[in-house]
């Protein structure tokens, strides 16, 4: 305020600094979906070609039609949404469990979750190798479905007591005198009113089952029981530098992960904050 | 969709709890009934001790077996005491590998935290409408998934068509017109690097601007009042009443960028010559790649011990914190 030199200065920085920053984190997104679009002399040319101005479709159609493509859309999905919708039940139960009783334990249970949560899974891989190949169920879906559904359980768990916990008793115990069984209060009063927790813990669930990478790729060697990660991720072996293709890959990749993180992003953050991570 | 958030978000009660999380529950009618309680968390339980406590119990039990193709094909165990730990305790790659870790740790850290913190600080000076669209550039970086992300950083790296080769070349710096980044060490970590800060700074900016709102206006008054400057502001309203969140986002940082696996296997298996290899990649390739399985379990267990002797200040804290607040 006492300062006057700097003023148009102090009032155009920021704004400046905004608008270069976001030109910074949007442009590899950006470019990934521009590549997508131009036409294969348009990529491989010596001056960048900052706009698609033919856009083809020709990129997608190669990628979507590389071999086992839909095999690996649809592993992905199973394995996804199945693991997703698993943590979400089973971590309900205990948080709801956590949130409202008191019981001997509880503290115990809370802090192995939290210890849980930051299990370096990656580190780990050859452990789970051993284990599924001593039950003989390598290259299958069903041991990645219970990994990944234990892998998002502790932060599923953590949040939805967050959630559990801001719904006002009150309301439950209104309906229980109104005649509601303790079940029938929570399906009724509580579950109606965590439906957007339950929306914003599924997103981090899901993305991080779909991106998964290291577990898939050490478990599953057979193409057949691959997800797009590794179908991704061996994309530019299998097609050499076709940029073209290997960004419309990404693209299809990346295109739900981003309209639900758009979508759902302001109860992401608030999730975030109000659930596991404390501040 | 969106709609039937919104109305669920505006006819609910906030999901925001105070600094504490969950209140404590009240003993009452039905507080503490019996054997319920740990009915509903069985579930829970029963996966996470099978799936991830017997997993790292079977991880120790590897790691003190001799077991490479031979003995995986023939299904024989064969214990060998605490030989893995010894060779690898004794090579001096392992070592190597642990240095370049931290540093690589540190280095990555100490970025994501200094620059989610300034552009956090930015947003909560910003107007709302370019609040809006630099918080919409952050959530599209916080949001591609780490996979797709590798292959388009590799892409922008690329050696001839690259954009960062075409940029640099035009900015005046020639000669690294057709550089190739993944032929050397630390340019394939400078490439792994931005890669990571990229997309790990969204989370530090947006959350320490969620948390910044929470600073009551009165202190920043009452601090400019006392003719505190920004940075002052900074030193003595922000950082003490945001210590918390700085703590504990820095040790999950810490966490992990210490784990990466995707990012630095992805964009170039640990090469050149296994240089970029951290230890987690390098767990991985002794353990699956030379099949020495029982020597790579001793690397993923002597890496979890890394892991928490780095973590160990904040883990106490959490722990501590958590036994008074429960």
């Amino acid at each position: 305020m006492r300062r006057t030199l700097p003023r148009t200065v102090s009032r155009v920085w920021p704004g400046a600094t905004a608008i270069a920053l976001f030109a910074v984190f949007a442009f590899p997104v950006y470019w990934m979906f521009a590549t997508a679009f131009k036409a294969n002399k348009d990529i491989v040319s010596d001056t960048p070609v900052w706009f698609p101005t033919s856009p083809t479709f020709e990129h997608f159609d190669k990628a979507v039609s590389a071999d086992g493509f839909w095999t690996f859309v649809g592993n992905s999905l199973t394995v996804t949404l199945v693991a997703v919708a698993l943590s979400l039940v089973i971590a309900l139960l205990a948080s709801f469990a956590v949130a409202r009783m008191r019981f001997k334990g509880r503290k115990s249970f809370i802090l192995v979750m939290m210890m849980a949560q930051m299990a370096p899974w990656e580190v780990m891989v050859i452990a789970y190798y051993m284990i599924v190949r001593d039950v003989d169920m390598l290259n299958s879906l069903p041991p990645l479905i219970a990994i990944y559904t234990v892998m998002v359980l502790p932060f599923t768990v953590l949040t939805l007591r967050g959630y559990v916990a801001a719904v006002p008793k009150e309301l439950e115990e209104s309906a229980m005198v109104d005649g509601c069984t303790r079940t029938q209060a929570f399906i009724k009063v509580i579950f109606p009113l965590l439906a957007p927790g339950l929306m914003a813990t599924s997103l981090f669930g899901f993305i991080t089952v779909w991106n998964e990478f290291p577990m898939v790729l050490i478990l599953n060697k057979d193409p057949g029981s691959q997800t797009l990660p590794l179908w991704l991720t061996g994309f530019r072996t299998t097609f050499g530098d076709d940029w073209g293709a290997t960004m419309a890959a990404s693209s299809l990749f990346a295109i739900p992960i981003l309209v639900l993180f758009v979508i759902l992003q302001r109860k992401a953050v608030g999730g975030l904050t109000s659930g596991a991570v404390k501040g | 969709m969106s709609a039937q958030i919104e109305e669920a978000a505006a006819t609910g009660p906030a999901p925001r709890i105070g600094k504490g999380g969950a209140a404590p529950p009240r003993r009452g009618r039905g507080g503490g009934a019996g054997s319920v309680p740990y009915l509903l968390i069985l579930p829970t339980v029963a996966a996470v001790v099978l799936l991830l406590g017997w997993t790292l119990v079977k991880n120790g039990l590897l790691s003190f077996q001799n077991l490479n193709k031979r003995q995986l094909i023939q299904r024989v165990t064969e214990w060998t005491g605490v030989d893995n730990y010894d060779t690898v305790l004794r090579s001096s790659e392992f070592w190597h590998v642990t240095g370049r870790s931290v540093v690589f740790t540190a280095a990555n850290v100490v970025l994501i935290m200094a620059v989610g913190c300034l552009i956090g600080l930015l947003l909560a000076r910003l107007g709302t409408k370019l609040r809006l669209l630099l918080s919409l550039g952050l959530v599209l970086a916080w949001a591609m998934p780490v996979v797709a992300a590798t292959t388009v950083f590799q892409w922008l790296f690329d050696q001839r068509f690259g954009v960062v080769n075409y940029l640099l070349d035009a900015l005046g710096w020639h000669s690294m017109a057709g550089y190739n980044w993944t032929s050397g060490q630390f340019s394939t970590f400078f490439v792994i690097t931005v890669l990571i800060v990229w997309q790990s700074v969204p989370f530090v900016a947006i959350n320490l601007y969620a948390a910044t709102t929470t600073i009551p206006k009165e202190l920043y008054e009452a601090a400019s009042l006392d003719g505190a400057g920004t940075w002052k502001q900074f030193t003595s309203v922000t950082f003490p009443f945001l210590k918390p969140f700085f703590l504990a986002t820095t040790f999950l940082e810490v966490i992990w960028v210490f784990k990466a696996f995707t990012q630095v296997f992805a964009i170039n298996e640990g090469g050149p010559d296994r240089l970029t290899e951290t230890l987690p990649v390098y767990a991985f390739q002794e353990g699956m790649g030379s099949q020495h399985f029982g020597m790579g379990a001793a690397i993923s267990i002597l890496t979890i011990v890394i892991l928490l002797a780095l973590t160990a200040y904040y883990l106490r804290l959490v722990l501590k914190q958590e036994e008074d607040e429960l």
